[in-house]
């Protein structure tokens, strides 16, 4: 016996709850504040932005005060958001559009090592070169303009799913590979019960990131395009109001965009979620 | 779960396999088996004991026909079908998006056999294996202990002439692996089956396998072969035995034999 053993410690019970108690504290204020903190600085941020332009008393064809622009969003409502819609489905399209082919592009080169190596560096070479840089000579020979938006989207937005897939498809797990050799699978058996539902993680990163990548594309297409054919997207009404110096329409159309941009990321990351809770370790829920 | 095979005592039993002067080298260079000569019959414990690169594995994969051997034959008796073979890794290699049921039914699926048609068949391996309640569990709801034994119930489900287990339960605890070692030789009584066992502990190898072969490695080779007469079902008494501690010192001198050769 020592005299250190008589220093009797906490009971150890006691010492482990408070601890426990301590981390669930923590935990409960960490989920409030990841919604509080967010909130607070966008509320301070927009008192900021009211401040400097009453107390400046700077004109609103320079910059339009949070008040205006929200009152512009509502009276010019219908314009925007006939425009919003328009923007949204060519969105939407090159997106589905974008899947298709990355998807089917990316089964294509695990399917064939040749295919891969004759296309792999065309895909990387248009993902390189800014599609602003591109889009007018798509739009010399593309006459339909439906058709030119989606292209200038699509190039933009195939990437990220192509890249991340065929790197799915190519982590399927060796064992289960072998395995499925001794049972005899077909290619095509292998394709669809074992890459295909590896690559599915790999696939919705790449989704995430292709919806908000679809957005700008549409969005920069029509900044090129201009206006015709079709009805006119908030790209062109953002445009359009600068021409005619209507900066809190500006403001109102760029709110709605950045807003749309946010809407497909929070679907996505829910659809990822949905997909994956109840296999993959990043839909998992750990302790501590 | 289909009829179990007799267990015939050895000397009558069929042969199920052979291997026949069986070489492979890798890239002209690394010798990983030289040599290689095994009969497999049915009912047969084999447990392949060795050093690490000895080429347990690479023997198991020739097997398996994942590879072709660079020279000499693995013959079967008769033809072999796609269910004729269950495989069991060291890692529990199970599909994470699908249910343990789903997982287990991977070999007919893979011969077009719809869940429905095999339903029983799938409910009896998982029995077999101590599982019944986990049907519509996901794999990463089990302990790896129970992962394996869907392994397990998923290589046994075809009712196969050959189970090949590389190292299986080597990742797993002490308590959980004495406890497996006890089920797979209950399974075995139960169902019949033939198996070729890689580990590389001299206990397990004696307490299972009714044969130990035991390899050295550089280059990969059959260095000496035990029979461990004693009869199943074996237990606890079986493990306290002087018989068993016997066995596992020959196994061990002949394992230090092989590590020695190698050194
Ligand atoms: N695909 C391969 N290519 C090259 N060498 C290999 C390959 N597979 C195994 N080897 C070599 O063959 C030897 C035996 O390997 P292995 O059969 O895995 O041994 P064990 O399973 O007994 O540990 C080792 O030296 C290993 O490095
Ligand atoms: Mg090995």
């Amino acid at each position: 016996m020592t005299l250190a053993d008589r220093h009797i410690p906490p009971a150890p019970d006691a010492l482990f709850d408070a601890e426990e108690a301590r981390r669930a504290r923590m935990k409960r204020i960490e989920g409030v504040a990841k919604w509080l903190l967010p909130v607070l600085v966008l509320a301070l941020g927009v008192l900021a932005w009211d401040r400097v332009v009453v107390w400046n008393d700077i004109p609103h064809y320079i910059l339009p005060g949070p008040g205006l622009v929200l009152q512009t969003l509502v009276k010019d409502w219908a314009i925007l958001f006939d425009a919003l819609l328009v923007t949204l489905q060519i969105t939407l399209m090159a997106l589905a559009v974008a899947v298709i082919g990355g998807v089917g592009l990316a089964v294509l080169f695990t399917q064939s090592r040749w295919a891969e190596m004759s296309f792999y560096p065309y895909a990387v070479i248009l993902q390189v070169t800014p599609v602003v840089s591109i889009a007018p000579l798509i739009f010399i020979y593309v006459d339909n303009r439906l058709a030119g938006l989606l292209l200038c989207a699509w190039i933009v937005a195939f990437f990220p799913i192509l890249a991340n897939t065929t790197l799915g498809l190519k982590s399927a797990d060796h064992n289960l590979t072998d395995l499925m050799r001794i049972y005899r699978a077909t290619r095509w058996q292998r394709l669809r019960y074992l890459q295909l539902p590896s690559a599915l993680p790999y696939f919705l990163g790449g989704l995430r990131i292709a919806g908000g990548l679809s957005l700008i594309g549409a969005v920069v297409a029509e900044y090129v395009a201009g206006t015709g054919g079709i009805g006119s997207g908030l790209a062109f009404r953002i445009l359009e109001a600068g021409y005619r110096l209507n900066i809190p329409r500006m403001f109102a159309a760029l709110l709605l965009i950045a807003l749309t941009g946010v809407v497909i990321f929070a679907g996505l990351s829910f659809l990822s979620h949905m997909l994956l809770r109840k296999w993959h370790e990043s839909a998992l829920k750990r302790e501590t | 779960m289909t009829d179990p095979r007799p267990i015939l005592p050895p000397g009558q039993r069929p042969l199920v396999l052979e291997m026949q002067g069986v070489d492979k080298s890798f890239n002209g260079a690394v010798v990983a088996l030289r040599k290689m000569n095994l009969a497999v019959h049915e009912g047969d414990f084999i447990s392949l004991l060795g050093p690490s690169g000895c080429g347990k594995s690479t023997a198991l994969r020739l097997i398996s026909g994942l590879m072709p051997p660079t020279a000499g034959r693995i013959v079967w008796n008769g033809a072999v079908q796609a269910g004729d073979l269950g495989v069991v890794f060291q890692e529990p290699t199970l599909m994470p998006w699908a249910t343990v049921a789903q997982n287990v039914w991977l070999p007919f699926r893979l011969r077009g056999q719809s869940f429905a048609s095999v339903r029983d068949r799938i409910a009896g391996a998982l029995a077999l294996v101590g599982l019944e309640n986990f049907h519509n569990a996901y794999p990463r709801e089990l302990s790896g202990g129970m992962k394996m034994r869907v392994s397990i119930a998923r290589a046994l489900v075809t009712n196969p002439r050959l189970i090949l287990m590389d190292e299986p339960f080597a990742a797993l605890d002490e308590i959980t692996r004495q406890k497996l070692n006890n089920d797979l030789l209950a399974l075995k009584a139960k169902i019949g089956c033939t198996v070729i066992f890689v580990t590389h502990s001299v206990f397990e190898s004696v307490f299972l396998s009714d044969r130990v072969v035991v390899m050295a490695a550089r280059p990969g080779r059959v260095i000496r072969e035990l029979a461990v007469p004693a009869p199943y079902p074996r237990d606890m008494i079986f493990r306290t035995s002087p018989e068993y501690a016997a066995l596992c010192r020959d196994a061990s001198d002949a394992l230090v034999e092989a590590i020695g050769v190698a050194a």
